[in-house]
């Protein structure tokens, strides 16, 4: 089916997301638009699948305009989708997932699971899917929950697949296993549109490529064309993918992690049996697809998981028992993965965002009461130092993009005495102006002879900082390995293969 | 004048009339309707007029008009300014002062549902802090002697402790547990008003002395009773002053302390905090025991502010009150010292009402209908056509710069 | 602390199992030992399974009130014990352990407080199952809007609404059945607020319930000092349904009348308790709440329109507690009294909990209530020196000691309480 968007407008209050955007998918294309973090791609697929109504512009399938008050419409039209966040409920079954909205039912309303099962291992047999219908959702690995949304949309008859970010929670292996799927569809006539930031993905797998920026359509492009040209476009100006660094000079030893296990909520060992060091003046990267306990290990690290066994020590300090706020207090700086969830209060301002954790002593505390004098000259200070784009101190957190959030957070984090300084994926969902800052920032934090932990899922980010490279699969450390090691092993680390 | 200074002057009176105060004064004016209207169709007088409607469609509207008039300026007699007592000032004076009398426990109790609001805790269990609060109080002032003066001090400082006591029970098995508050509350308001009846009708415990089969307790001694703040002809008494020290204490908490930011962190945002190195369960154990020592204020001035033994219904319903006093207050030190004046103007209006045959129940449904408005901003917009909140175009465009293509 | 961790990715640590129920039982197993059984009197206790003149008339059991208390205690005792092998090999002891355990601890009590007189059976139980219908519907309404996601505090405004709307009107028309048709149209539309405000205006859910719930004791105070206690007879004279036997099953010993002679509002809560799980479990309908209470976005992106499935199980949830305030007067007492619900809306609010948003487990919960109420009016009678205060508190403890030591923790639906804003 051939898709066309033509001036498709959308605002939200003054905020213009989409800006008249034209884009052509034919069929049976991959079809890639390619955009950083915030430059409307995810507003748009959702005009496109009725989750939100264009102020301007109409939806065309194979040349019949359409109109759609919701997702409903647009399914019925042929459109699925995959979205970034899956649309999974977890305590269903794979069977009820895939049939909600469009259940086969008997008399008086029942529901038939039977058609529905059979359904799944159809379509599951047909591109080798290997899922049980009556899994529960929640119990499924992230992979095998993409590929239900995936049945989820096949079952439903889409003819035109969105795939939004479809990658980020899978394993260099796993992705490639998704491109062999994508291009399987699309020789079977499905037209794809895959969203990605990714330029290496683009380049593998995309016939045609639409970049976007700021909410407007800045080119079109072939996936021939080099990853730099598509950054630039992709950015408005060049970019230097690079991170410069000198050589790490090691100081002692920083953090000592011995034979470290987390038990986690269901009584399984998301961290086992985990050892390393971080010597000052490094920067560790703990790699890794998402999930495989790396969340829980910096928990671990910073007090706000209880250990099972085994030891972490700051220099000498005996630190595995310690509360978060001791921890806070023998110099540990932590940003964590989810800045809005835990890093940041929305509703509070800058100002009484930068002393979260520093609200117990001077200068912030003067007795019981706030030094509000002092917190204002601190805040303005590091608005200054952080360049955190804002019309004040008083704005409330909530307000600022993701890239000035996250500023807020690394400013807090890094404006304390450090003896450590931990990082879980300090750059997602980050401008690229941001993450240029935040690198920069994170190698000077290096330089001044800290150690310092970076977690993140991005390989590029991971190679660009990193002195050394743990791989964590299944909770435990696959091997630590020096910076330079090839994105191939990783990748095979990554999925459990020791280096 | 140009068409830019004519936006500018229209934007300042739209982000005037959209603030939360107006939404406010509209509230309670809403609210006063809606009691109208209850008034016009319960009255006899309208119900008759209204059968000959069509021939004389003026004595309805004039039935209804007296029928208001008498309602609400009962209320005013009995709660600001009684006029036909012109000639007696202690008389005419008088409601003022009751009005404050039945404030100041509103006034306590409002701060501390006010307080778990700001820690996103739902203390539902006022009513229970209070009966705990009046119960060891009431020890104090009938069954323990002790000198002028320290008595009275200690009779308070027990009813503060009994109801935080409660209080960080709920934060603590909340804490421990992860019960909800909401229904720890509502189970410990049966449990706490049943173990004051129960107290009240042992003779071993806390029984009127040579009291009958229904339970009550004695006076307070003299020594722990409240003392008149005006002199013997008003009621007024030392616990409205606590109460204005308590609102003064609550803005002083969570405006300007280092606890009460974290009190408020913790509401915001119970994982940041945690994150933040703040001991949230603890956190919430602390803030339940202060939100409940407020309600004890309030237990203070039920149990010492009598002059005559107290019955198992010592707790007027304040605590279940004090939630429509912390939503009408906005959950601020001046909000609920405003929001509890007016519904203690409501209790102290109560009597006269009564006197003119009127059910002063009405009044509960002013007060319910002030707070349904209160919590529904897009229903009192809606009404008055108010425009909706809006910022300076400063400030938005700085924002829609900074943010620039931020997704949902 | 959520996280996006998958199971049967990790190797398993040990689990511990909780050795809350055990020690729970073992305080329990002592009060009946000790309290009941050591030190309870040897007066004679008389159970009587049926009435005299019923078909099927079970003779009548005798027995000394503290051998009762001994032999339950050793029992339980007996079971407290096997609970605590079962934790010591990391087994959690069945739900109908503690059940059975619930069950004779109940009887050694009835035992402990009919000392010297009579244990009617029959009687507490049809009562029992009486009282708790106003609950259990009341419940029925919790779970209904609560597995779509939207939180129900004005279950005790509903009761009210429809205890008042069925007296009145049943007594203005004489009809009891326009009275019915009122109660539930009447909560419903008070449903119909609270579902508009929280889901349309988003206004927090906790807070619109509770102004309903002042809003209602204000109404009905109002009306009922101004209008019906002046003219009750015209206004709050409703009378009460007729009790209906349906044949040869209310001639089952014991069960038979107290489930099978009862008015039609009991009989209605019998249909819809079954008829809700069927829906919710079963359906088409009652998937797609399931799906919008738990990640409505997901049920949005397959269609289905979250806004109005939440309106309308929230109103028809309304009507099911309207129908149960309408067991609070034309069901039960005929005329209509001030503050009649009386906190009961609470207390199924609670139910609601300790069920697990289940109608099933909910049902049981409710009839748990209803038991305690009679117990303290029938504790009254049998034995007029036991402090009823403190009967009456223990539907409110047990209830606390359940949330806090074993339903604490347990899985809402995960959108419950939370707005949802579409873009």
């Amino acid at each position: 089916m051939k898709l066309e968007l033509r001036g498709i407008t959308k605002r939200f209050g003054s905020l213009t997301a989409n800006d008249s955007i034209n884009l052509v998918v034919e069929s049976g294309e991959i079809h890639s638009l390619l955009g950083e973090n915030g430059a409307g791609k995810s507003t748009l697929m959702n005009v496109l699948y009725g989750l939100y109504t264009a102020d301007e512009g109409e939806i065309l399938l194979d040349g019949v305009a359409h109109k759609f008050s919701g997702p409903g419409d647009a399914m019925a039209a042929g459109i699925g989708m995959v979205h970034q966040h899956f649309m999974l409920i977890p305590v269903f079954t794979v069977a009820e997932n895939v049939v909600l909205g469009n259940e086969p039912t008997g008399a008086l309303g029942t529901l038939n699971l039977d058609v529905a099962r059979a359904r799944v291992r159809e379509i599951s047999d047909r591109f080798g899917f290997d899922i049980d219908p009556d899994a529960l959702v929640e119990d499924l690995p992230v992979g095998a929950q993409q590929r239900v949304e995936i049945i989820k949309a096949l079952a439903r008859d889409a003819k035109v697949l969105v795939l939004d970010e479809p990658t980020a929670v899978l394993t260099p292996q796993e992705t490639d296993e998704l491109m062999e799927i994508m291009r399987g569809l699309a020789k079977s006539g499905t037209s794809i549109v895959f969203i990605t930031h990714k330029l290496r993905e683009v380049q593998a797998v995309a016939d045609t490529i639409t970049v976007i920026r700021l909410g407007k359509v800045v080119g079109e492009a072939k996936p021939t064309e080099s990853a730099a040209d598509l950054a630039s476009m992709m950015v408005g100006r060049a970019v230097d993918l690079e991170v410069h660094k000198n050589a790490p000079v090691l100081g002692d030893k920083g953090l000592t992690v011995t034979n470290l296990t987390v038990v986690g909520d269901r009584h399984d060992k998301v961290v086992d049996d985990v050892s390393f060091t971080v010597h000052g003046g490094e920067v560790l990267a703990i790699a890794g697809v998402q999930g495989n306990g790396q969340t829980e290990l910096a928990e671990a690290l910073v007090g706000l998981r209880g250990v099972s066994s085994g030891t972490i020590h700051l220099g000498e300090l005996d630190i595995t028992a310690s509360s978060v706020r001791e921890v806070i207090d023998a110099g540990v700086g932590y940003v964590p993965e989810d800045r809005k969830k835990d890093g940041l209060v929305a509703e509070f301002s800058i100002a009484e965002n930068l002393m979260l954790n520093k609200s117990f002593g001077a200068p912030f505390a003067k007795g019981a009461l706030i030094d509000f004098a002092n917190r204002d000259r601190i805040a303005d200070e590091l608005i200054e130092e952080y360049d955190i784009r804002t019309p004040g101190r008083d704005t409330p957190a909530g307000k600022l993009s993701g890239g000035n959030q996250q500023k807020v957070v690394v400013a807090r984090e890094l404006s304390r005495d450090l003896n450590l300084f931990i990082a879980s994926q300090p750059t997602r969902g980050v401008d690229v102006g941001s993450i240029e800052f935040i690198h920069e920032r994170i190698i000077q934090t290096r330089d001044a002879g800290k150690p310092v932990v970076i977690i993140s899922t991005e390989l590029d980010e991971v190679a660009g900082l990193a002195d050394r490279i743990a791989v964590m699969y299944r909770g435990r450390i696959v091997g630590i390995v020096d910076a330079t090691t090839s994105r191939e092993t990783l990748g095979q680390m990554m999925a459990g293969v020791s280096a | 004048m140009s068409t830019e200074t004519e936006n500018r002057f229209q934007t300042a009176l739209k982000e005037i009339f959209s603030t939360s105060a107006t939404r406010t004064v509209l509230s309670v004016f809403l609210g006063f309707v809606v009691g109208a209207i209850f008034m016009v169709f319960s009255n006899e007088d309208v119900l008759k007029a209204a059968q000959y409607f069509t021939a004389r469609p003026m004595d309805t509207i004039a039935a209804s008009w007296s029928a208001i008039a008498d309602g609400y300026s009962a209320l005013f007699r009995g709660a600001i300014y009684n006029y036909e007592r012109a000639d007696d000032p202690v008389a005419a004076f008088r409601p003022i002062t009751e009005t404050l009398r039945f404030a100041a426990p509103l006034i306590a109790a409002g701060l501390g549902i006010a307080l778990g609001f700001r820690v996103g805790l739902f203390n539902i269990g006022g009513n229970g802090q209070l009966m705990f609060g009046v119960l060891w109080a009431t020890w104090i002032s009938t069954r323990v002697e002790l000198p002028f003066g320290i008595h009275l001090v200690v009779a308070i400082l027990m009813a503060i402790l009994g109801a935080a006591l409660l209080g960080a029970l709920v934060g603590f098995l909340k804490a421990r547990t992860g019960a909800h508050e909401v229904i720890v509350t509502i189970m410990l308001n049966y449990i706490a008003a049943n173990l004051l009846t129960y107290f009240f009708r042992e003779e071993s415990l806390l029984r009127e002395t040579g009291g009958g089969g229904t339970p009550k307790s004695d006076a307070p001694a003299i020594t722990a009773q409240l003392p008149k703040l005006l002199g013997e002809d008003y009621t007024l008494h030392l616990g409205f002053a606590l109460a204005i020290i308590a609102v003064v204490v609550y803005w002083w908490l969570m405006e300007r302390s280092t606890i009460g930011y974290r009190f408020r962190m913790v509401g915001h945002n119970p994982h940041a905090a945690r994150t933040a190195g703040i001991n949230v369960e603890r956190t919430y154990m602390y803030a339940m025991a202060a939100s409940a020592a407020f309600v004890g204020i309030a237990a203070a001035n039920q149990a010492l502010g009598a002059t005559s033994g107290l019955s198992p219904s010592v707790d007027a319903g304040i605590g279940f009150d004090g939630i429509t006093v912390a939503l009408l207050g906005g959950s601020t030190a001046p909000g609920v010292l405003m929001a509890g004046l007016l519904f203690g103007a409501f209790k102290a209006g109560s009597a006269p009402m009564q006197v003119m045959g009127l059910s002063p129940e009405v009044l509960g449904i002013v007060q319910g209908s002030i707070v349904l408005f209160i919590a529904a901003p897009p229903l009192v917009r809606a009404i008055f056509r108010l425009p909706k909140p809006q910022k300076t175009t400063v400030l938005k465009d700085l924002v829609k710069r900074s943010s620039k293509g931020e997704e949902k | 602390m959520k996280t996006e961790v998958t199971p049967g990715m990790f190797s398993q640590a040990e689990i511990a199992v909780s050795k809350k129920t055990p020690i729970v039982m073992a305080g329990f197993t002592a009060i009946v030992l000790v309290f009941f059984g050591i030190l309870g009197t040897g007066d004679v206790v008389v159970w009587q399974f049926t009435k005299p003149d019923d078909t099927f008339a079970l003779p009548d059991f005798t027995v000394a009130s503290n051998t009762i208390g001994l032999i339950i205690g050793v029992v339980l005792a007996a079971i407290t014990a096997y609970a605590f092998v079962l934790v010591s090999q990391k087994k959690h002891p069945a739900l109908w352990l503690s059940l059975v355990f619930g069950l004779l601890a109940v009887i050694a009590l009835l035992s402990w407080l009919a000392a010297g007189n009579k244990v009617q059976f029959a009687f507490i139980l049809s009562n029992a199952i009486v009282l708790a219908i106003p609950i259990a519907l009341g419940a029925m309404a919790g779970i209904m809007s609560e597995r779509v996601g939207v939180v129900n505090i004005a279950i005790e405004g509903q009761l009210l609404t429809g205890a008042f709307l069925a007296a009145v009107v049943g007594s203005l028309t004489d009809n009891l059945w326009v009275g019915l048709l009122a109660a539930m149209v009447g909560a419903a539309l008070l449903s119909m607020v609270l579902a508009t405000f929280s889901i349309k205006f988003l206004v927090d859910q906790i807070i619109v319930g509770v102004v309903l719930n002042v809003l209602v004791l204000g109404v009905t105070n109002f009306l009922y000092s101004q209008w019906l206690a002046n003219d009750g007879k015209n206004a709050n004279f409703p009378g009460t349904f007729p009790i209906i036997e349906i044949p040869v099953l209310s001639e089952i010993p014991i069960l038979g009348p107290a489930l099978f002679e009862n008015r039609i509002t009991t009989y209605l809560a019998f249909l819809i308790i079954p008829a809700l799980w069927f829906f919710l479990f079963k359906t088409k309908l009652g998937l797609r709440a399931r799906a919008v209470g738990e990640h409505p976005l997901a049920a949005d992106t397959v269609g289905i329109n979250v806004a109005r499935t939440r309106f309308w199980w929230v109103t028809i949830g309304g009507m099911v507690a309207g129908l149960g305030g309408a067991a609070l007067t034309i069901g039960s007492v005929g005329a209509f009294g001030r503050d009649m619900s009386g906190g009961q809306g609470f207390i199924a609010l609670a139910v609601v909990i300790l069920g697990r948003w289940h109608p099933f487990s909910a049902g049981a919960a409710a009839l748990l209530f209803g038991f305690a109420i009679i117990l303290r009016i029938w504790a009254n009678q049998v034995s007029p020196g036991i402090p009823t205060d403190f009967i009456t508190m223990v539907p409110y403890v047990v209830t606390l000691i359940a949330v806090v030591g074993f339903v604490g923790r347990v899985r809402a639906p995960a959108a419950d309480g939370q707005p949802y804003i579409k873009g």
